[in-house]
């Protein structure tokens, strides 16, 4: 694919009080395009997703002052910025555009959002049939949750795990909203959400926001930055439709499928996985889904530090995520393509860098899982 | 209970609620390829057939449940599998919610939403 990554940026805020999302979009942009060593005037590819403020994409663009012919506000939940930068790709391969921005941000934290808050508009069809009996956030994973322990004996334990992992990582981050690594017996005993979910199982409430910038590759080799491109992606949709119900399985699996075969890869290729952790058994799900281990192994694959990077098998999140760093408008898509193109980058924190990482990948699964929901997944290569 | 939002507002399902103000459970399923579905739809999800009503027994059994501990009283959304083939979700009432297990038998009750005293199907654990 034609789509190369030459900027990205990641907003060290993880409480802005003083800033408006359209101002926290314009310094995420600006980030990016500074670490590209870009200006807004090179940007004629623009892409975020439904929460950005505005109708798609026009108030910010208009904020902005850019002037692309190329736009794209598809949502599909807090995974789209993974959508974003594969129909970034696209575009730059179709000639419909050469510089493509993706932003995205928000400040839920300083707008007061507190944990189970729910959306409630009237005009979704599913509505009038689920609000009445509160299946907020937390909940609806949980009852994803509960099933996959009944159906594989997954326990609390090994989803504490997934947490312990990633608050290691997050050490070493010093903007991560809860830099303090736990233990297992910490994470069980934090309080009960929803059963059997945790406080410490659930991802933090931050503002911020993150930006990459794609380019062409003659514009990418132009440029002085490490190169870094996107080698296959894919996406799709996942729903219940309430008969031979499986809330175990997501759409990670045809998104990872579709990644993999547009790449020419397996999943023993891939050296590093950001992943959507807006809780811990998203991780579980995607690492299933995504073939690192078999359906229902996913318990085994991530205790005793199995997603601890130098340690376990497969390094996840080594930014700390968004269980331990930052979620920024309710939404880890950004976050995990940024962390994706640091560790191929080389940049990642010393104490976390893959060695030698050429190929990896980000995965985010948006909505609800187990209910309604959008994955999608990016194959990212380093390449000379 | 917390309340919640999700009034009845689409003029397709008026019969479901209506049904359920007088205690009576409906689900839909499909006229072409008789696969019921759930939450109800005027077209089948698995084939775009037409859909008709008909009255559940309002028996099954859990297919996964939660209890929600945040908030002012803890409640128990679960989702349960109808004994005609659908899951719907609802909530778990009058039992001990740390005794319920995935696969337990349960039947529907009707109780008044804390929220605006409408009906709401609900289940509650039964001996068959
Ligand atoms: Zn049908």
């Amino acid at each position: 694919m034609a789509g190369f990554f030459v900027g990205a940026y990641e907003h060290p805020a993880r409480l802005a009080t003083d800033k408006s999302a359209p101002m926290l979009h314009a310094e995420v942009a600006a980030g990016a395009l500074a670490d590209a060593a870009l200006t807004l005037a090179d940007v004629d590819g623009y892409f975020c997703a439904g929460d950005s403020p505005g109708v798609g994409p026009l108030s910010i663009v208009e904020y902005l002052g850019i002037n692309p012919r190329y736009v794209d506000s598809t949502d599909i939940g807090g995974s789209s910025p993974v959508l974003h930068v594969a129909k970034a790709a696209q575009a730059i391969e179709m000639g419909l555009c050469d510089v493509a921005l993706v932003t995205l941000a928000g400040r839920p934290r300083a707008e007061g959002d507190r944990p189970g808050g729910q959306v409630q508009l009237t005009t979704f069809p599913e509505n009038e049939f689920e609000l009445p009996y509160g299946p907020y956030l937390a909940a609806s994973y949980a009852l994803a949750a509960r099933r996959h322990m009944h159906e594989y004996g997954t326990t609390s334990e090994q989803l504490a795990w997934i947490k312990v992992a990633i608050s290691q990582h997050a050490q070493h981050n010093p903007h991560a909203r809860l830099p303090k690594p736990v233990t297992v017996e910490e994470v069980l005993a934090s309080p009960m959400v929803a059963d059997p979910l945790h406080r410490l199982d659930c991802c933090v409430i931050s503002d911020g926001g993150g930006a990459v910038v794609l380019a062409r590759e003659e514009i990418a080799r132009s440029l002085k930055r490490p190169l870094v491109k996107l080698r296959g992606a894919g996406h799709a949709i996942g729903y219940q439709r309430g008969f031979e119900m499986d809330i175990t399985r997501t759409a990670g699996i045809a998104s990872g499928q579709a990644a993999y075969a547009q790449a020419g890869l397996t999943p023993a290729d891939i050296q590093y996985l950001s992943t959507y952790d807006s809780f811990t058994v998203t991780v579980l799900f995607a690492i299933e889904d995504l073939g690192f281990c078999a359906k229902g192994e996913g318990g085994r694959f991530v205790a005793d530090n199995g997603l601890l990077s130098g340690v376990g098998r497969l390094p996840v999140n080594t930014d700390g995520g968004g269980l331990c760093s930052n979620h920024p408008a309710h939404r880890g898509g950004m976050t995990k393509v940024i962390e994706t193109v640091r560790q191929l980058r080389g940049e990642a924190h010393p104490a976390v860098q893959v060695p030698n990482c050429t190929l990896a990948m980000s995965h985010g699964t948006g909505g609800v899982l187990g209910q309604r929901h959008g994955c999608a997944t990016a194959i990212l290569e380093r390449v000379a | 209970m917390t309340e919640f939002a999700g009034d009845p507002n689409f003029p397709e399902n008026r019969e479901y609620w209506e049904a359920v103000a007088h205690e009576r459970l409906l689900i839909k399923r499909c006229v072409s390829c008789e696969k019921p579905h759930y939450y109800p739809r005027a077209y089948c999800p698995f084939c775009g057939g037409e859909t008709q009503w008909e009255e559940s027994k309002g028996k099954g059994e859990i297919y996964s449940y939660t209890v929600v501990r945040v908030g002012a009283e803890p409640y128990c959304p679960a989702y349960v599998t109808l004994d005609e083939g659908p899951t719907m979700i609802a909530v778990m009432v009058e039992c001990d919610f740390d005794r319920l297990a995935v696969g337990d038998r349960v039947r529907v009750v009707f109780r008044r939403s804390a929220r605006d005293g409408r009906m709401l199907p609900m289940f509650t654990p039964s001996a068959d």
